[in-house]
């Protein structure tokens, strides 16, 4: 009876130390424009450590962009603008989706290709296959000789 | 003919491995800047040494100059401030320095204790102006024309074979 009010204890215990680990949010930021810059962010790349997104990124840069995001989002610039001022500044590296364009079409349409082409290899190496399985079937005289050459093989004369 | 069939995944094998090989040499750390052949982002900012006097992007307008982002927090800036001074006392081109999310003291501090390369360094303690010229990693060096346009962009330390391979010959290019 006691273990589970322990256990719920302990848990609510913990609660704010979890929520003391996160980030602290800068006082005063609206919350609508907090949810929309960490959406956002999920598609940056940070420049620093490059595996990682501007809304996981520790970097300080990564912050002070996310800074600069927010402060563009309150000026009321859609989604779109805040990309393009991003690029204008660290080029298409920033993007985690690069633009479609004549440098980037092998990046986006590359494994497509080979996908196709490896799929279109293995349906011709396979039809071949069949072909030549199938392709002169015994008649009956060729199938006597070939069991007697395949007993005789067993070393059993009929 | 029959030798095609085998001929096409060895190209295809030894074009990927040619890619693969030339990534090995390939710094991921550096990134193009989409600012080369741009017009320089325009900046107001104080001096570090006197709070009192501003320089902006357009009272540079007419020369070539260098703007070398850099902190006294930053290792590899200690590294190659040394080339700057030698740089600058061939009186090729004038250096502006920007000190970038540092505090005046410490940045006045370094230019003391280890000679001050810059006609004036420009104070950015929040890395806004940093930002606007897309630095991510300091020290970084940019080269601007007499028009204000970005021609050469250096990220990471400059070593003495970039200064002498191509920022040098640049500059005197377009000061010709």
């Amino acid at each position: 009876m006691l273990r589970p009010v322990l256990a719920l204890a302990l848990v609510l215990l913990t609660v704010p130390f979890c929520a003391g680990a996160r980030e602290a949010a800068p006082v005063g930021q609206d919350p609508a424009i907090e949810r929309r810059m960490m959406v956002l962010a999920q598609e940056l790349r940070c420049l620093v450590c490059q595996n990682q997104t501007l809304a996981d990124s520790q970097a300080p840069l990564a912050a002070d962009l996310r800074q600069e995001i927010r402060e563009l989002m309150q000026k009321g610039q859609s989604d779109e603008q805040i990309k393009q001022y991003l690029v204008a500044r660290y080029g298409d590296f920033v993007l985690y989706r690069p633009p479609l364009r004549s440098e980037t079409w092998f990046l986006w349409f590359g494994p497509a290709v080979l996908l196709v082409g490896g799929l279109t290899a293995l349906y011709l190496v396979l039809l071949r296959r069949r072909r030549l399985a199938g392709a002169e079937p015994l008649n009956a005289d060729q199938e006597q000789r070939a069991l007697a050459l395949l007993s005789e093989d067993e070393g059993q004369p009929s | 003919m029959r030798y095609l069939r085998y001929l096409i995944p060895l190209a295809a094998f030894l074009v990927l491995t040619g890619f693969l090989f030339k990534g090995l040499w390939m710094d991921p750390h550096i990134v193009p800047s989409p600012l080369i052949d741009k017009p320089a982002p325009a900046f107001r900012l104080t001096q570090v040494a006197d709070p009192a006097k501003s320089i902006s992007r357009d009272d540079l307008l007419g020369k070539v100059w260098v703007l070398n982002v850099w902190a006294s927090w930053c290792a590899t800036c200690h590294e190659e401030h040394p080339l700057l001074v030698d740089l600058s006392k061939t009186g090729l081109v004038p250096i502006y320095g920007l000190v970038y999310k540092d505090t005046r003291a410490d940045a006045l501090k370094l230019l003391d204790q280890q000679g001050n390369p810059y006609v004036a360094a420009l104070f950015d303690p929040d890395g806004r102006v940093g930002i606007d010229y897309g630095v991510y990693a300091v020290p970084e060096t940019y080269v601007i024309d007499k028009t204000g346009t970005v021609r050469f962009k250096q990220i990471g330390p400059i070593t003495p074979e970039v200064l002498h391979d191509k920022i040098v010959p640049l500059i005197r290019k377009l000061n010709a």
